[in-house]
């Protein structure tokens, strides 16, 4: 065994998990998947003292439809999302995102909510819920609080989430039906992060976009709106676009960085023509229609 | 640290183990239960070789704690063959298509197989190659596993498949 000793808990309630994150001080870390976590656990590079395991707590789990939206449980594992009817029909970019989102094996035992509350830049459910509006459900023994996804992340790997918090589900408002998915990304192999990509959905009303979400992977510190781009769209029609001024617009409010995968540059070059080739083929399927 | 009761199903016999809390489930089936063919590779959840199935579905034993499989079924290389010892179609197949050289990466990749290929599953040969992309193999360039999976892929289709493939 590798992971420095601790103690292991796995709570059937959330009122039980929230009270061991307290008791705690925040010498607790929550396991979900594991699939980030046991790696940093076998590296040492984490050393809780209690480990919370939400695996068994039934209030954690499922895919369901709500009001005004549909309630993704943190617990729900990634290969679930691929199986749901419900988010093929109503929110087709989560779908299309989880297939990019490690291998079939992690996406067995990995969950939503990990890959949500760990805040990896250039991870996809992040930007998804970013994109897309969603609402980060949060409890502690203090109380319940929600947190717009965009308001969520800090940082890399870093979240509002107090060491006492524990986040209880994701939601995610309505989108009207046959609204259209964007998802491109460049990774060196599948099942890679990203080096840089990109996630949005686009409503159509009238023939006008009548509502637009977009949101980068690892072109900043987090994920990130393109609310200059959403604005260039609304209004227009899908042959109305010019998804080279909205890529441009759309790069120019990010702050990508100089990593070991590659450079800023890259990132701002190889975005903008990932956006816009994402919109064109967007006009072509208008056109097409 | 915490020390825990676990009793699990392990090729298809039952198993139970006082198991400290950072035990991996890896770590449990090789050490206390016996069987090695799980391979441990890089420990931290990239390269495949410890791939078994928990529950039908294949997952990184070295990614989950052996407390987590407290009442799973597990399925290990051990677990596929026959007791008369007749290979699992999987195992066939990759014999037959030279599907391994130093056999390290080998019991992942056949369990990660043998859970999309099994009775009654219908599996595309993408579905399986993307699949696949959870395993490193250092010897064989991939081609004869690519054209076990695509074999299986084939057979896992049924008659209509066949026959569409024909066509």
């Amino acid at each position: 065994m590798k992971p420095a000793p601790f103690d292991y808990y796995a709570p059937a309630t959330i009122s039980e998990a929230c009270q061991l994150l307290s008791e705690a001080s925040g010498g607790a870390t929550v396991i979900a998947g594991g699939q980030t976590l046991m790696p940093l656990l076998n590296l040492r590079m984490s050393q809780p003292f209690i480990l919370v395991d939400i695996n068994n707590t039934a209030e954690m789990k499922g895919i369901s439809a709500v009001d005004g939206g549909i309630r993704i449980g943190p617990a729900t594992r990634q290969y679930e999302v691929l199986e749901s009817e419900l988010l093929v029909e109503r929110l087709p970019l989560l779908v299309e995102a989880v297939r990019h989102v490690g291998h079939h094996q992690t996406r067995n035992r990995g969950t939503v909510g990990g890959s949500i509350a760990l805040g990896e830049p250039a991870a996809e459910l992040p930007a998804c819920a970013v994109a897309l509006g969603a609402t980060i459900d949060i409890a502690s023994v203090r109380g319940t609080r929600q947190v717009p996804a965009s308001e969520f992340y800090l940082g890399p790997f870093m979240t509002v989430l107090e060491p006492d918090e524990l986040v209880t589900g994701i939601t995610f408002p309505a989108w009207p039906a046959g609204h259209l998915p964007l998802f491109s990304e460049l990774a060196q192999r599948p099942g890679d992060f990203a080096l840089v990509g990109v996630v949005g959905a686009l409503a159509l009303e009238a023939g006008k976009i009548s509502r637009a979400g977009i949101a980068w992977m690892a072109m900043g510190p987090t994920p990130l709106k393109a609310t200059a781009a959403e604005q260039l769209l609304l209004g227009k029609s899908l042959a109305e676009i010019d998804p080279q001024a909205v890529a441009e617009a759309a790069v120019a409010e990010t702050a990508p960085f100089d990593d070991k995968r590659t450079s800023a540059e890259y990132r701002r070059t190889v975005g903008a023509r990932l956006l816009a080739r994402a919109l064109r083929e967007l006009t072509a399927q208008g056109e097409a229609a | 640290m915490s020390n825990h009761k676990i009793e699990l199903t392990i090729n298809g016999r039952q198993y139970s183990g006082d198991v400290e809390a950072r035990t991996s489930l890896a770590d449990f089936l090789r050490d206390d239960a016996g069987f090695t063919g799980v391979h441990l590779g890089c420990e931290h959840g990239v390269c495949g070789a410890c791939t078994i199935t928990v529950d039908g579905r294949a997952v990184r034993s070295c990614l989950m704690l052996a407390v987590q499989a407290n009442g799973a079924t597990v399925v290990t290389a051990e677990g596929l063959a026959a007791e008369d010892g007749t290979l699992h179609p999987v195992q066939q197949v990759m014999m037959e298509e030279h599907a391994l050289q130093c056999g390290f990466c080998t019991p992942g990749v056949v369990m990660t197989l043998a859970s999309l290929t099994g009775e009654g599953k219908q599996c595309s040969q993408a579905q399986i190659e993307g699949a696949m992309s959870g395993h490193i193999c250092r010897c064989t360039g991939y081609q004869g596993i690519r054209r076990s999976a695509a074999r299986l892929a084939y057979d896992a289709m049924g008659d209509s498949a066949q026959q569409g493939g024909d066509a």
